[in-house]
């Protein structure tokens, strides 16, 4: 077994994402039946592969180096749950 | 008024044997008509009526105007919400048009609503939306069927001729599969085609805008309109758009079709294997030369996939976290709690499931185990269809393995909700075109769909077959 309880608060933990006990359960048995069915992949020989992280088979445009002051301030912070004098608002983190 | 095509309304349209009003009301009676299916996210008659009269006042001649248009909630969209049919963007009002919404608008196309999906397009069957199943409108009464996923709403929009078409994104399948299940025509066209921008990320190496459609001359149409370069999506291709409409041309004569070996799998039905044989036997027909080929590396396409998506998924979607749009829990003691709360709260089950294994897969130490394997897999099922095609010039194959199940049916065991995408992720994988189309049906009436898969860029060709393919069967 790959995920066990303390792996999985770990990842949880690392995601930001709060988990109660009963979640927890579920995806410790979700990962790892997951983790197992893609173990398959071992069978690949991939030796001297390079890993394809862009399939995009365009060149990638260059684009004039002109900087753009599209002053959005007050659309960015249109959305958001919270804020004040301009900026986004978060609980205290410093005492 | 019975089902007409885009092609059909647009000049109905011209010819002034109805009007953008008449046209648009008819649509918006269906609409409130099939409200049971869910279909939409977001539906305001208003909004349409607006967007109506603002159309009138407008003496300039434009390619789709007029046209009823639904979009996958997914887009950003200026004049409705946007939620990824997700909790955590529930009352999120995008300040910005996407590249695909704005080219559409720019067109003087009509939006009757934004369509339902799989949270932030993570499924197959539409029933991971905080806002409910939507139905496969092709159900019978008290068997209700999934219509597909992620793009299930857009899918049932077109079957239920509650639009003219609509778009629609594909990672993994999201367009073809659904198309397939409720009997509509879908392409996914080759990654790159369409800008990214202002589309909620899923998985950034694979996400691909796409159209629904009645036919395929209507896709081509459609397509055209939402394809181009766009600077502020960095794998956007600087690629000429040809007018799909004009180049149709259905003679395939001399032509070469690769049928894949590998995607003859045990247990597929009887009926999938029937109708793709007779899709291949029509093509002979049509002096199209049959070609067997070998994909060796399909097998662990869907192993790979569900790597790489969740990976991607999980730094796509830590932008989510309560600070800048959104959902923000209301426990929210310290910083770290507010962000831990509000994702626990505001994700569903299969979008936390995905985040976790895509963090896991990226964590230290599994890095190179898991994602890095995967890339490099990736990169081997990628040059299996480019040998491929030195020999062919596309690719036939079913769409799904299926045709639409009941809902909820595949609900509890991931793995087997996955495979659903057993023909559709290699393509995806490998940033091709594709697209499918509905091609006979099972033994219980329901459609099944026959997807055909082109060089990069080559969606003209995956047209022409299409519509060729399309002909012989009506």
């Amino acid at each position: 077994m790959k995920i066990d309880k303390n792996t999985i608060n770990k990842i949880a933990r690392l995601s930001r994402i709060k988990l109660d006990d009963k979640e927890s359960e579920d995806y410790i048995n979700d990962l790892n039946s997951i983790l197992d069915w893609v173990e398959q992949l071992n069978e690949v020989n991939t030796e001297n592969v390079q890993p394809l992280s862009n399939i995009s088979s365009s060149i990638l445009p260059k684009r004039e180096d002109v900087s753009k002051d599209t002053n959005s301030s007050e659309e960015i912070l249109e959305n958001a749950p919270d804020k004040l004098e301009g900026f986004f608002a978060v609980p205290k983190v410093v005492e | 008024m019975s089902k007409s095509s885009l092609k059909q309304t647009l000049k109905d349209l011209e010819t002034k044997k109805i009007s953008i009003r008449e046209l648009n009301q008819e649509y918006l009676k269906r609409i409130k008509e099939k409200e049971n299916l869910n279909v939409f996210i977001h539906f305001s008659e208003e909004n349409v009526l607006k967007q109506i009269d603002n159309l009138e006042k407008d003496n300039s001649a434009k390619k789709l105007k007029g046209i009823p248009i639904a979009i996958k909630d997914l887009f950003c969209t200026k004049s409705m919400p946007t939620t990824a049919a997700s909790k955590i963007l529930e009352n999120f009002n995008p300040t910005y048009e996407s590249f695909v919404t704005q080219k559409l608008l720019d067109e003087g196309s009509i939006f009757v609503g934004k369509t339902n999906l799989d949270e932030f397009a993570m499924g197959s069957a539409t029933n991971t939306s905080f806002f409910g199943n939507t139905i496969n409108p092709l159900s019978k009464e008290n068997e209700p069927l999934a219509p597909g996923g992620s793009s299930g709403g857009s899918a049932a929009a077109v079957a239920a001729d509650l639009c003219l078409g609509a778009t629609g994104t594909d990672t993994g399948g999201s367009i073809r599969q659904p198309a397939s299940f409720c009997g509509v025509v879908g392409i996914k066209p080759t990654y790159g085609l369409c800008s990214r921008w202002g589309i909620a990320a899923f998985a950034s190496s694979l996400d691909q805008a796409g159209i629904f459609s009645h036919n395929v001359e209507d896709a081509s149409i459609l397509l055209q309109s939402i394809a181009g370069f766009d600077q502020r999506d960095s794998t956007s291709a600087k690629v000429d758009i040809p007018n799909y409409f004009e180049n149709l041309d259905d003679d395939l004569n001399g032509k070469t079709v690769g049928i894949p070996k590998e995607y003859s799998i045990d247990g597929t039905p009887m009926e999938i294997s029937q109708i793709w044989e007779d899709a291949i036997k029509v093509l002979e027909k049509k002096g199209v030369k049959i070609k067997n080929i070998s994909l060796p590396h399909t097998k662990y396409a869907l192993p790979t996939y569900y790597i790489i998506a969740p990976a991607e998924a999980s730094s796509n979607l830590a932008r989510y976290d309560g600070v800048k749009y959104g959902f923000r829990s209301d426990e929210i003691n310290s910083l770290d709690e507010m962000y831990e709360n509000t994702r626990a709260q505001g994700f569903g089950r299969e979008v936390k499931r995905r985040i976790l294994i895509g963090t896991y897969v990226l964590s230290a130490g599994y890095y190179d185990a898991y994602y890095l394997k995967a890339q490099k897999v990736r990169k081997l099922i990628a040059d299996d269809f480019n040998k491929a095609f030195k020999e062919c010039d596309f690719i036939v194959t079913p769409t799904a393995p299926s045709a639409a199940f009941p809902l909820n049916e595949k609900q509890n065991d991931p793995i087997k909700m996955y495979l659903n995408d057993v023909f559709t992720v290699p393509a995806s994988l490998s940033g091709l075109p594709g697209i499918s189309i509905p091609y006979g049906k099972d033994k219980n009436n329901l459609p099944l769909g026959i997807q055909i898969l082109g060089k990069h860029f080559d969606e003209q060709q995956v047209f022409n077959v299409a519509q060729s393919l399309e002909r012989s069967y009506e």
